[in-house]
């Protein structure tokens, strides 16, 4: 298998007048060719900042403080803005949680694909409006000739989501970042478009890192599941070992407040206190104030401990053989 | 709960010919590429019925487009049907006067699909969910903060941030913003549209179990509008299945869940993913996804639905009863 790409102790911080927020802090994790990478965790952890800094999209105050993203073993976090344009959104593109991100406002939907498909090839007019319109039809938007038409703002939100991901798929990427991508989506649409991304890690060996908070999801599509919290991946491994044996406590604790996991009607389990603030965080592990298992081990920092055959997980007190 | 809070008559939303000021400055910027568009009317709601009673839940589900924000914004009083009433307490909401339709838009909230767009991003977050209520009078003097931060803490954000802008938070983090902001104001009535959607499921869990407290406590009543059927499942009295504008079953959750009656329910209810399942393959869309341009005449669900007959091109199947409290709009209930 060729690993398409290979991130090491990656760290983004925004340097803030209130102080230093460490949003990625030493993220190191492998994608091979047609593989899925699930990227779940708590809102707030870094994954978002983790996709932007594979495309070198982190704004002020943010940077990358460390580490490097090797993508078939060049470093982008050395390339040239000129060289990572010509990737960016051809060879490696990304799904925005923001659908905006992708989309402007004041463009005719048509327009904006045309040129995000002219961007990378030399098309013509017609043929650059024949793929856009395909690509609206295959992401499920019935009529796609009349609303190509549209303004994002015609769209439903489900829609718009919908026209952000199509432009990703355009040129067949090597690497997809899809963050978020489903969030609003039915189940039929959902599935329509899990279909066509899985059709696209086979038959074009996309590497895909899928970031969702949706477990139900990503157990169905990804082949390795790495969890984040508060800028660190506490758990990796493969999906069925993660989901069905959790090592971390706060996979243990994310996976037990799934809502069908829980009797209709009563309080939905939930991890007990709040998301500890990235700004300033101190030394030791993140999760100890929340953590039933947390010893006074905990004030220092938890190694990475690897689970034979290949799971990692960065606890001092890590679950074993405990049915989620 | 036995006193309607929100009802829906008849009512239709048409997007046509017409253009508001955004797309109006759209298209003078864009003149210079192709031809303007062409006036296609989407038939975003079709006769839509519904009434609300004090402190239900009422979960709407349906197909990405089918018109499930559009019904949230008209309930929310920020965007007027075509055709119908839309009722707050029994009064017609364009037929309010001045102030009384400014207490309406109060006590009728909505968390918006978007978290992005809804926030104003030159907002710093203290005046995003604080500056309703002070301007309201909710706030006790001279404890303005004390207020905010409880505001901020109970939607899982940490008022250390609250200086700060809608831009340096996470996709999550703003999502409860607006769930903050709309709940600052004190609502009777709060329209969720995918109002969990980018959270995780602890902090999830939270705002839910969040949400289940002020229905209790307060007799706050919800139109919850999500794709997540676990979730809907989980929190609804009652839930209305959409598709392509109508309604098309309308019952108890339990019984929803239980016995789906209609036939594009029981497809729904077949394709969710559950957490057990492994690497698996996704299936893609069998049929074609009819279009609110150009909606299929009959049942707008005929041309994806295995039981169809030559009846269900010709004539649109009404909502009838099909137990108690269940209802549902289908040809095959005809048939004994
Ligand atoms: N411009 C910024 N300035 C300061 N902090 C920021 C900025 N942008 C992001 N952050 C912080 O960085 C952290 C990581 O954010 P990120 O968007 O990666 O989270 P996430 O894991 O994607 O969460 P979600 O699931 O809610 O989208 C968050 O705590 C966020 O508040
Ligand atoms: N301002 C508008 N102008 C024109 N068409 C619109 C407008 N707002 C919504 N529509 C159309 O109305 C239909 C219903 O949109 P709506 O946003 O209500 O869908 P939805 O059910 O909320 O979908 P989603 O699950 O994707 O959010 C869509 O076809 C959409 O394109
Ligand atoms: S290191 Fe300690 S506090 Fe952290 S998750 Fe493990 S047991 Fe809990
Ligand atoms: S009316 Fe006909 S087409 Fe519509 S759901 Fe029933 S059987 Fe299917
Ligand atoms: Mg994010
Ligand atoms: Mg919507």
């Amino acid at each position: 298998m060729t690993v398409t790409l290979e991130v090491r102790n990656l760290r983004t911080h925004f340097f803030t007048r209130a102080g230093i927020v460490k949003a990625v802090d030493d993220v190191s994790f492998k994608v091979e060719r047609g593989q899925v990478l699930g990227l779940v965790g708590e809102s707030g952890s870094g994954k978002s900042v983790t996709g932007f800094s594979i495309i070198g999209l982190v704004d002020p105050p943010g940077r990358l403080a460390g580490g490097s993203i090797l993508y078939r073993g060049q470093d982008l976090a050395k390339i040239s803005e000129e060289e990572m344009r010509s990737l960016r959104g051809n060879r490696i593109a990304m799904i925005f949680q923001d659908p905006m991100m992708t989309l402007n406002p004041v463009l005719r939907i048509d327009t904006q694909m045309i040129e995000a498909v002219q961007a990378h090839t030399n098309a013509s007019h017609s043929e650059a409006w024949t793929r856009s319109r395909d690509a609206l039809g295959m992401v499920g938007i019935p009529s796609p000739e009349e609303r190509l038409r549209s303004y994002p703002h015609q769209f439903s939100g489900g829609m718009r989501q919908r026209v952000a991901i199509a432009i990703a798929l355009l040129h067949n990427p090597d690497l997809l970042i899809a963050d978020e991508p489903t969030t609003a989506l039915d189940v039929t649409i959902q599935a329509q478009i899990l279909a066509e991304v899985q059709k696209l890690a086979t038959e074009h060996g996309t590497a895909l890192i899928w970031i969702t908070h949706d477990l139900s999801v990503i157990s169905g599509l990804a082949d390795r599941i790495a969890v984040m919290y508060a800028g660190r991946i506490v758990e990796a491994g493969e999906a069925s070992t993660v989901l069905d044996r959790p090592a971390h406590p706060y996979t243990h604790g994310l996976i037990g407040s799934v809502p069908s996991r829980n009797k209709k009607g009563e309080k939905l389990r939930q991890i007990p206190g709040m998301t500890p603030s990235l700004l300033n965080l101190g030394v030791g592990c993140a999760f100890r104030t929340r953590c039933a298992r947390a010893t006074a081990v905990c004030e220092q920092e938890p190694p990475e401990t690897l689970i034979p055959p290949e799971r990692i997980v960065r606890c001092f007190h890590p679950m074993q053989d405990v049915a989620a | 709960m036995n006193e309607p809070i929100i009802e829906l008559r008849g009512v239709s939303k048409r997007f046509g010919p017409s253009y508001d000021a955004a797309a109006r400055v759209a298209r003078s910027l864009s003149a210079r590429f192709g031809s303007p568009p062409r006036n296609e009317t989407v038939r975003a709601v079709d006769m839509f019925d519904m009434t609300v009673m004090r402190g239900e839940v009422v979960g709407l589900v349906g197909e990405s487009g089918c018109g499930k924000s559009t019904i949230g914004r008209m309930v929310a009083g920020i965007m007027p049907p075509t055709e119908g009433q839309v009722l707050f307490k029994g009064k017609d909401i364009v037929s309010l006067s001045t102030e009384q339709a400014k207490d309406a838009k109060l006590k009728v909230q909505m968390i918006f699909q978007d978290p992005y767009a809804s926030l104003n991003p030159r907002m710093r977050v203290e005046d995003i969910v604080g500056e309703a209520p002070r301007y309201h009078g909710m706030v006790p003097k001279g404890g303005g903060d004390d207020y905010l931060d409880a505001q901020l803490q109970r939607a899982g954000l940490d008022p250390a941030f609250k200086r700060r802008y809608p831009h340096q938070f996470s996709g999550g983090q703003r999502q409860r913003i607006g769930i903050a902001r709309a709940l600052a104001v004190q609502p009777e009535f709060l329209v969720c549209d995918e109002a969990v959607a980018a959270l995780d499921v602890s902090i999830q869990a939270q705002i839910l179990n969040l949400f289940m407290d002020l229905r209790r406590d307060l007799d706050l009543t919800y139109l919850f509008i999500s794709h997540d059927l676990g979730v809907v499942e989980h929190l609804s009295d009652r839930v209305l299945i959409m598709y392509l504008g109508r309604i098309v079953e309308s019952a108890p959750a339990e019984e929803v869940f239980a016995h789906p009656n209609h036939p594009y329910t029981q497809a729904l209810l077949a394709e969710v993913p559950r957490i057990e399942a492994r690497k698996r393959r996704f299936t893609a869309i069998k049929g074609e996804i009819p279009s609110p341009m150009n909606p299929p005449p009959g049942c707008h669900f005929h041309p994806r639905c295995p039981h169809a007959m030559p009846r269900c091109s010709v004539e649109a199947p009404v909502l009838k009863e099909v137990a108690s409290g269940h209802r549902s709009a289908c040809h095959l209930n005809d048939m004994g």
